[in-house]
């Protein structure tokens, strides 16, 4: 039953990711990752993690994209011409290798994922995911990566304004 | 009074830091207070002092103030010390007298310089290490002052260093110097090793006692410490230096290249006088060189056409007599040639630097002639000073030369006497022949250059010199007992007790076992008569007139003469081409030692070792080469190469 | 129940293609963007050995993931923003001054 859900849902979300990648426009691309966004905060809704699933729509699909469409907007990014798909560089070699080896890793992965010994989970607690399960173990176990985190909002914030902005003095 | 001996040196430091470093900021008037009243404090100073060691008893004449250690190293302990006694003052009133009499000329001279101030941030600088060196009661003291003139002597030759050849001279007179430098250097280890300290009085009252009369040992020192000498003090084989150093402005010349540093091997002579006694040898060899290049020198002045440069020989050739005097034992002649010699060539030299300064930078002296009328004190003064370097009676030269040629012939032979004789008529014609060519005759001047008079600030000096020039012999008067005050002043420095020195060696001698050759004879003095010096002075009188006669003859009388019987002849070509010795010098030493840097540069250098050297480094450029196409600029590539190293981590972990 | 299998092959898939398209692309908001689903890639993965152990640290990370990943698209989308004002392009290949 969940499966049938599950796998529209991934459908979706891997076409998306591709469409991100071959779109030739910025912005077809970005509209793509909000789908893929999307796709992704159902399937964590599956896993149950409803307080990730929020913050997924929230801040990825909401806060982080409309970033990107803003800076796509702002610099008026046209589509890639055919002729920026025409590798400068020459590692054609490499590249070819590594396309085996990422194969052969994934192959491998997929191997060791599927073992069975994996489908047997553990029972949930009723209460998993749940923002105040979520929020009780952020306030209290991870209090100090969190505030960290907080103070790594900020210096990004700082470089993103320093960076970005023009040449005033 | 006495204590105030460490305050000479200072003054003209601090003068010359202030002009030196704050010179363009205080502006010229000041430059000039500030370096002349240096060198005044100093003179003053040096007068107190004066004072102070004639009140002393006169065996005791002797103050050695050690103002701190300079350093202590196992046996060898260096005192930053000053050593008062008469010689010292003797060369510190002559340093600082002439020293302040040439700084105030300078006023006048170098006023249209640019540079001023670094001039006389030099010659303060000079002025320092003369003194030092002529101060220092040890050996290594008076090496740090000796090395610092020859620095400012190399300062002051490549003063207008923009014109190649006062460069060329600079580095001439160093590179000639430090052959010398190295000899003197040597000198004073093998001191050290021999005595095992370098101070003054310790070393020489030892000597006696530790080495043997005419012994190897202090042969050696004393030629290397003459070699030191021949090097400073421009004698052969290393006197080819002085004449280029006439690149210098005038006043320098006559400061640093007449009247001061190029004595200091004469005093250094002096000084270690109770070493030299004991090497009959060495003796010799200076007594020889000194009276060669009195002889030599002279010769090669005759001949010159630069006003500069005939000063320049003469120099040289009057330095040769200080060193004949020394060597044969006269040092107290020496000394006082030095003296006199000081005032009318420092004289002589302000006045060829009136001359050049009153035809606008002319130094050939065919292009001069007829200058009398135009430069009367210059004139005068430069007449009485070649007078005196002549040796006319009553001027101070004829005391001082009468007396070396004296005691060259008493106490020495007749070869020396006979060289110095005759360098006595050829300087009395050279001499002679500068003065009517330059200032008598028909003028000769380029029409468009108006010879005038110099102003005050530098024909005062001139007159001063002169007036001491003149007045000089009176340091010395010979026939009447204890009229001879110089004399009678160093007798505490040179009084060598031969006899208990030969003692001593014989003692040595026998305790090694050795023979004790017959030396009494060493200690007979001959006697001589009031008669024969007397004639003696009269021959030189008569040697120097006939030398002046000739001069006038030549260049007066019949001016087209010389030209004419002269022309073409080998010995004047010879003469006037400074006997080749420069080309002599550059096809055997230069010439070779240039083309031995070259194969070590060319050969050994540029292609052994930086062979070697960019050899690993091309190697290692090679390597890079493959290494950095990795380094492609391109983002894709480095993210391409992570992935390459993350899926190498997976496989080497799965 | 899903298998925990199953989210581990879509986190690899996934973050395969993030790869393909960071290496790819020389657009460097799309590389951005390819970052990002690599990102989120973990981030199911994650979540996935959460669900499957029952946990909360998996959850706790996945916020910190999100955290640096909206640093990282704030700081690298002003570099972007910078380059251009520099050289109106964001093709990446255009800023390779970085070399020998």
């Amino acid at each position: 039953m969940e499966l049938l859900i599950f796998y529209p849902i991934a459908f979706v979300s891997i076409v998306a990711a591709l469409l991100v990648v071959f779109n030739k426009s910025p912005i077809g691309s970005a509209v793509s990752l909000i789908g893929m966004m999307l796709c992704l905060a159902g399937i964590f809704v599956m896993q149950k993690a409803h307080f990730i699933a929020i913050l997924q729509v929230l801040i990825y699909a909401g806060a982080i994209m409309v970033l990107f469409m803003f800076v796509i907007m702002l610099l008026n990014l046209k589509g890639d011409d055919t002729a920026a798909w025409a590798a400068r560089d020459k590692n054609k070699l490499l590249s070819v290798l590594t396309g085996v080896l990422v194969v052969g890793v994934l192959y491998k992965i997929v191997d060791i994922a599927t073992r069975t010994e994996l489908n047997s989970p553990a029972p949930l607690t009723d209460n998993f995911g749940t923002v105040a399960e979520v929020g009780k173990a952020l306030f209290t176990d991870y209090v100090l990566p969190f505030e960290v985190a907080s103070i790594l909002l900020l210096v990004a914030m700082v470089g993103a304004l320093v960076l970005a902005k023009s040449k005033v003095d | 009074m006495l204590s105030l001996a460490w305050l000479v040196p200072v003054f003209p430091l601090i003068g010359s830091i202030v002009t030196g470093f704050f010179g363009l900021r205080i502006g010229k008037d000041a430059v000039g207070k500030v370096a002349c009243g240096s060198v005044a404090l100093s003179f003053m100073t040096t007068l107190i002092i004066l004072a102070g060691l004639v009140m002393l008893p006169e065996e005791h004449r002797i103050y050695e103030q050690v103002v701190f250690t300079w350093f202590a190293s196992g046996d060898l302990v260096v005192d930053f010390g000053y050593q008062i006694d008469p010689l010292s003052m003797v060369m510190m009133m002559v340093v600082t007298g002439v020293g302040l009499i040439i700084h105030i000329y300078s006023i006048g001279y170098m006023h249209e310089e640019y540079s001023y101030y670094r001039f006389f941030a030099y010659m303060n600088l000079f002025m320092c290490s003369m003194l030092l060196l002529v101060m220092g009661n040890n050996f290594l003291l008076m090496f740090i002052g000796w090395e610092g003139v020859g620095m400012c002597s190399y300062f002051l030759i490549g003063y207008y260093f923009e014109k190649k050849s006062a460069c060329d001279a600079g580095t001439k007179a160093f590179v000639v110097n430090r052959v010398g430098d190295f000899a003197f250097l040597l000198g004073i280890m093998y001191i050290f090793k021999e005595f095992k300290t370098i101070d003054f009085t310790s070393v020489f009252a030892a000597a006696p006692n530790t080495l043997i009369y005419g012994g190897e040992a202090v042969t050696l020192i004393t030629l290397f410490l003459f070699i030191g000498a021949t090097g400073k003090s421009a004698q052969i084989p290393l006197y080819t230096w002085l004449p280029d150093a006439m690149e210098g402005p005038t006043p320098v010349s006559a400061l640093i290249h007449a009247a001061t540093m190029v004595t200091a091997g004469v005093y250094m002579v002096a000084r270690c006088n109770a070493l030299f006694m004991l090497a009959p040898m060495s003796m010799m060899t200076v007594a020889f060189i000194g009276g060669g290049t009195a002889i030599f020198a002279a010769t090669i002045g005759m001949a010159q056409n630069d006003i500069k440069r005939v000063l320049a020989y003469s120099t040289v050739s009057q330095i040769g007599y200080m060193f004949l005097a020394c060597g044969v034992g006269a040092f107290t002649a020496g000394i006082f040639h030095l003296v006199t010699h000081a005032f009318f060539k420092a004289c002589l030299f302000l006045g060829s630097g009136s001359v050049i300064h009153g035809l606008h930078g002319e130094q050939d002296i065919r292009k001069m002639g007829g200058l009398k009328k135009y430069q009367p004190v210059t004139y005068l003064t430069f007449l009485i000073s070649t007078l005196a370097i002549a040796g006319i009676f009553p001027l101070s030269g004829f005391f001082s030369k009468d007396e070396i040629l004296f005691h060259s012939l008493v106490d020495g032979n007749m070869i020396l006497w006979g060289m110095g004789v005759s360098g006595a008529f050829i300087t009395a014609f050279y001499m002679f022949r500068l003065v009517f060519l330059t200032f008598h005759g028909e003028s000769r001047v380029d029409p468009h250059v108006h010879p005038h008079e110099s102003p005050k600030v530098m024909t005062l000096p001139l007159v001063v010199l002169a007036g001491l020039a003149a007045a000089g012999g009176l340091l010395g008067i010979p026939l009447i007992k204890g009229a001879h005050l110089l004399h009678h002043w160093l007798e505490p420095v040179f009084s060598f007790d031969m006899k208990a020195a030969l003692d001593a060696s014989a003692q040595m001698m026998i305790k090694e076992g050795h023979h004790v050759p017959a030396w009494s004879h060493l200690l007979e003095k001959e006697e001589h008569g009031l008669a024969m010096e007397i004639g003696l002075m009269l021959l030189s009188l008569v040697i120097a007139l006939s030398g002046i006669t000739a001069a006038y003859f030549f260049y007066i009388k019949y001016p087209t003469l010389p030209d004419r019987i002269m022309q073409g002849q080998w010995g004047y070509e010879l003469v006037k081409n400074k006997y080749q010795v420069d080309e002599f010098y550059d096809a055997t030493i230069v010439n070779p030692a240039i083309e031995g840097s070259f194969f070590l540069w060319k050969t050994c250098d540029a292609q052994g070792v930086d062979g070697a050297v960019n050899g690993v480094a091309k190697t290692i450029a090679w390597f890079s080469d493959q290494a950095r196409a990795f380094q492609s600029g391109f983002v894709r590539n480095y993210a391409l190469f992570m992935v390459v190293g993350f899926i190498g981590f997976l496989i080497v972990v799965f | 129940m899903i298998p925990l299998s199953h989210y581990l092959v879509l986190s690899a898939m996934l973050f395969s293609i993030g790869v393909l398209g960071v290496l790819v692309r020389r657009n460097a908001i799309v590389v951005f963007m390819c970052v990002e689903i690599m990102l989120n890639a973990v981030n199911i993965s994650l979540i996935g050995f959460d669900n499957y152990t029952d946990q909360v640290n998996g959850q706790i990370f996945s916020f910190m993931v999100m955290c640096v990943a909206a640093a990282e698209v704030s700081v690298g989308l002003a570099i972007v923003i910078a380059l251009f004002r520099n050289k109106p392009t964001v093709n990446l290949d255009e800023f390779n001054l970085m070399r020998w």
